[in-house]
């Protein structure tokens, strides 16, 4: 939130550099003091989460990088050498690996969040925006990443995937052929695909790293969202940052962590396929071909639709459509919770994700198919039908009179009190 | 004072570990699913604390040398891993041994010609055929895969592999049998082109351990999973140090995080009264 500054150099280095770069000056005020609504509860914690998780990606990966050997001859070799005669490379590996798995679980965790609290709506459509742009780079890196082990899902993944483009040809024909093989660098994925993607793969995490730098000063600009989605209306709504939320979100990580670790350490291929651990084998097809756990949905949206370049365009519609949530919602409030009708939408709309996610990893025949597509009709028809709908037909319950009336709630002396412009801030715990 | 509230993220963290540690020990060796009958067995390995059993992995490096090595390869492996804490554990002189018992071509001398020379501990396993086509060639067209991560290669790992191992039966009235396939419980279809590799004593154990083939299966897969997670021990070590290490660090975390509140809640207090 714009906010007057109250930072004070303490040392002369601090005075000195104050009027220079002043970045103690912007880690004093955005990171320390920040008001932030008092009433944010655990679910407001994955954001700081996933900036953890950033680190620990970019951090696991340059060392892996170190080792990675990116030649369909040397990737696998490279990676079982990193397991058995790097120092500590198995810990690195893991950590990697399942850590990706972890990063997905807090973005759809936030995501999710984001969606329930209506996060998105004005003054926060830029703030969403960018998360979206985030999880679509995300998605990109995650797949490029799968790809780099050269195991028989990652070649064969790398097949499927790419060879989506190739449905350009029922537009103009030629045109899709044309672009996989230009995305390929020759006539089947091979030694330069691997290259490229090995390439990207290492640049995209610095330009994720880049929008959440913009993700976080559009945070800042508008404020947290909080429960009620009712906007902060005086001092009194808000704490500062640190210490209240600082040891809220480092008591919320450590929490995350517990899993990260159970999962690293006694199950980590739990996510992962065997198949995975044969060496890419372009003259064999695996039986089953099937990504990784957090692209499932997005899977079976894909093989739902008949069409190919449908399907593709599902695909793509599938992320797409979230850009446009802040305009699709015609609701005046924020917060589901205060939305009788919607919150039951909202809820299937969870299951229909989920549902998606199983639907994903089944063969797509039969009932499977028939529910992928009920699943995916509703998926879009949540943003498309029930959105714009909803919120016009609803009567929304009571909102509280401020975020302070609903933690505290509604005091007949609160509201005798002066106004509170006049009121000494809250300061402490501030260092 | 507010009734202290179970947090979501506490939940949802503990509802993970829950479903975490109870499947773990069938996790890295996850349920099979081709529709065939895979048993869990006990291994001494299941997380969250298992290790491998050092006289096991012997017996089963024996098993694969004697038997596996005349057509899998392992090319993962090298003489040196057998001595590694954690795994077989063999002796130096042990080792040196071993890798003397075969021959490596090594080369180009000075005269720029190839020559043979017995194997150390730094060669890695010899391989039984020159290439792939070569193994085919000696295969009947099938090509024996290289076992150095079979056991996370395969859904069901070690069970798996001790379950195809003991798996071969007559085929049941009406399969239709390939020439020179074998039927097995356990294989995915059914038919495997690779014949039954034990019997009962083809092995001799110096150790007591009974030469049978229920014991060979049982002790190559464990050394299989030694070799395809030769740092499992060590990954298990060190889990529980996180553990208690995050356990007890969530711990204060909590109580630093009611405390720093508790001051917010003191003053609402104080402006209600």
């Amino acid at each position: 939130m714009a906010h007057p500054s109250t930072y004070q150099p303490a040392s002369g280095i601090e005075k000195w550099l104050d009027t220079r770069l002043p970045i103690p000056r912007v880690m004093h005020d955005q990171f320390m003091v920040i008001p932030t609504p008092r009433n944010l509860n655990y679910w407001w914690t994955f954001g700081g989460i996933l900036a953890f998780m950033l680190a620990v990606q970019m951090m696991t990966g340059i060392v892996l990088a170190m080792h990675f050997v990116p030649t369909p001859e040397g990737a696998f070799d490279s990676v079982e050498k990193i397991m058995r005669d790097v120092n500590w490379g198995w810990l690195l590996r893991y950590a990697h690996a399942v850590g990706a798995s972890m990063f997905f679980l807090a973005v759809y965790i936030h995501s999710f969040r984001g969606l329930y609290y209506g996060s998105y709506k004005a003054p926060r459509e830029v703030l969403w925006i960018l998360g979206v742009v985030i999880l679509l780079l995300m998605i990109a890196t995650a797949f490029m990443g799968y790809s780099l082990v050269w195991g028989q899902m990652s070649f064969w993944a790398v097949t499927v995937i790419t060879n989506l483009f190739s449905s350009l040809d029922s537009l103009i024909p030629g045109l899709g052929t044309t672009l996989v093989e230009w995305i390929w660098g020759g006539f089947s994925v091979g030694g330069p695909t691997l290259n490229r993607l090995y390439a990207l793969h290492y640049l995209f995490p610095f330009v994720i790293a880049g929008i959440v730098i913009l993700h976080i000063w559009a945070l800042h600009v508008a404020g947290s969202n909080n429960p009620t989605g009712v906007e902060v209306k005086t001092e009194k709504d808000t704490i500062p940052f640190h210490p209240y939320y600082s040891i809220k979100d480092g008591f919320a990580l450590v929490m995350f962590l517990l899993l990260f670790a159970a999962l690293l350490f006694y199950a980590p291929n739990l996510l992962g396929h065997a198949d995975n651990y044969i060496p890419a084998n372009p003259l064999q097809t695996p039986p089953h071909i099937v990504p990784e756990w957090y692209f499932l949905p997005f899977y079976a949206i894909l093989r739902a639709i008949p069409n190919k370049l449908f399907g593709v365009i599902g695909l793509l519609g599938s992320i797409g459509v979230l850009v446009f949530i802040p305009w699709l919602d015609t609701s005046r409030i924020r917060s589901t919770r205060y939305r009788p009708i919607y919150k039951w939408f909202f809820w299937l709309f969870v299951i229909t994700c989920l549902g998606l996610g199983y639907l994903g990893s089944q063969a797509p025949e039969g009932w499977y198919l028939f529910f992928g597509r009920l699943a995916t009709f509703y998926y879009f028809a949540f943003f498309l039908l029930v959105m714009p709908i909803v919120g016009l037909i609803e009567r929304p319950k009571k909102l509280p009179g401020s975020i302070t009336q609903s933690v505290l709630g509604p005091e007949p002396s609160r509201a005798a009190e002066p106004p509170p412009a006049s009121q000494e801030p809250v300061r402490e715990g501030v260092a | 004072m507010r009734i202290a509230r179970i947090p979501a993220a506490a939940l949802v963290a503990l509802a993970g570990l829950g479903m975490v540690l109870p499947g773990a020990a069938r996790a890295e060796e996850a349920a099979n699913g081709h529709g065939s009958e895979i048993e869990a067995q006990d291994w001494s390995f299941a997380p969250p604390l298992g290790s491998f059993n050092q006289a096991q992995l012997q017996r089963g490096y024996r098993v694969y040398k004697e038997i596996c090595a005349n057509c899998h390869s392992m090319r993962f492996l090298s003489y040196r891993n057998l001595g590694e804490l954690g795994g077989p554990h063999f002796s130096p002189k042990a080792i040196e041994t071993l890798a003397a018992q075969v021959q490596v071509t090594d080369g180009p001398d000075d005269k720029g010609q190839m020559f043979q020379r017995p194997g150390r501990a730094a060669d890695p396993f010899r391989s039984p055929f020159a290439n792939d086509q070569a193994a085919r060639a000696a295969n009947n067209g099938a090509l024996p895969p290289d076992l150095s991560v079979i056991a996370k290669a395969r859904e069901g790992g070690p069970d798996y592999i001790y379950a195809l191992l003991t798996g071969y039966r007559k085929p049941p009235a009406g399969f239709d049998l390939t020439q020179g396939m074998q039927y097995n419980t356990a294989f995915p279809g059914h038919q495997i082109a690779m014949p039954n590799p034990l019997v009962d004593g083809v092995v001799p154990y110096t150790d007591g351990t009974k030469p049978t083939v229920d014991n060979y299966a049982k002790d190559v897969s464990a050394f299989l999973m030694w070799a395809a997670e030769p740092k499992l021990e060590e990954r298990h070590k060190l889990g529980a140090r996180v553990m208690i290490f995050l356990l007890v660090f969530a711990v204060i975390m909590y109580l630093s995080k009611r405390a720093v509140w508790a001051r917010l809640h003191r003053r609402d207090h104080a402006h209600n009264a």
